[in-house]
C-alpha cells in the first residue's frame, strides 16, 4: 500500500497538482457569473493543462531511469561532463509542443476579449445572467 | 531540479491561482493572474524546460496581461455578487 502510494502520488506529484489546477480553473470557467473571470479560469485551465504534459517529458519521474544508473533533470542542451556523470535530458517534443499551446492560448484571449468588448457595448453588462435578462427583453421589443 | 523549490513554487500556485478567481476587484484578478504566469515560469525553469519559460513569461506574463488590461479600460471594474 505504502509502496503504491509512493509509486502513483508522491513522486508523480506534478501531475496531481496539475489536475487540482485544472479542476480549479473549469469551476471557474463553469460557475463564474463575470465573462473576464471566466477568461482567467480558461487561461489557467490551459496553463495546468500545458504544466501536465511538460511533465510528461520529464522521463525521470517514476524512478524508471534511476534503476538503469541514469538521472534525470538536465536541460535539452546535453553538455559533456553531465553526460559523463550520466544525466540525460529532458524530452524537448512536449517542450515544442506547448511553446505552441502558449501562443494559441494568447492568441484566443485576445479575440475572446475583443468579443467581451463588443458584447459591453451592445448589452452594457458581463455579467452572465443579465445578459441573458438582456438578450430576452431585446427580443420581446424586437430590437436587434 | 531542487525539490523544495519545486514544492514551494507548487503550493504558490495553487494559492495565486485561487485567489485570482475569488478576489472580486478584476484589477486585482488580473494582476494575480500574471503573477500566476511568472510563477509558471518558474515551475518550468525547474522542470527544465527553458525555452517554454521564456515563451511564459513574455506572452503569459507580459502580453496577456497587457490585453486583459486593455479590455478593462472598457468594461467596470468591480464583479457583482
Amino acid at each position: 500500500m505504502i509502496e503504491w502510494i509512493t509509486l502513483h502520488i508522491v513522486e508523480k506529484y506534478n501531475f496531481w497538482i496539475a489536475m487540482i489546477i485544472v479542476i480549479i480553473g473549469l469551476t471557474a470557467v463553469v460557475v463564474k457569473e463575470n465573462l473576464l473571470k471566466k477568461l482567467i479560469g480558461l487561461s489557467i485551465f490551459q496553463t495546468a493543462f500545458f504544466l501536465w504534459v511538460v511533465s510528461l517529458g520529464d522521463v525521470g519521474r517514476g524512478d524508471i531511469l534511476r534503476t538503469w544508473g541514469l538521472r534525470t533533470g538536465a536541460h535539452p542542451i546535453l553538455w559533456k561532463e553531465a553526460a559523463e556523470k550520466g544525466y540525460i535530458y529532458m524530452n524537448p517534443l512536449p517542450h515544442v509542443l506547448m511553446l505552441t499551446g502558449i501562443v494559441v492560448s494568447a492568441a484566443t484571449t485576445a479575440v475572446a476579449l475583443a468579443i467581451v468588448i463588443r458584447i459591453y457595448q451592445k448589452y452594457g453588462t458581463i455579467e452572465e445572467g443579465e445578459l441573458i435578462e438582456k438578450e430576452l427583453q431585446f427580443e420581446r421589443e424586437g430590437v436587434n | 531540479m531542487i525539490l523544495p523549490i519545486d514544492l514551494l513554487l507548487l503550493l504558490f500556485l495553487l494559492i495565486v491561482g485561487t485567489a485570482a478567481l475569488l478576489v472580486r476587484d478584476l484589477l486585482a484578478a488580473i494582476v494575480l493572474a500574471g503573477a500566476y504566469s511568472f510563477i509558471m515560469a518558474n515551475v518550468w525553469l525547474q522542470l527544465g524546460a527553458t525555452d517554454v519559460a521564456f515563451t511564459e513569461a513574455a506572452v503569459g506574463a507580459g502580453a496577456s496581461t497587457a490585453l486583459f488590461m486593455a479590455c478593462l479600460s472598457r468594461v467596470p471594474r468591480w464583479e457583482k455578487e
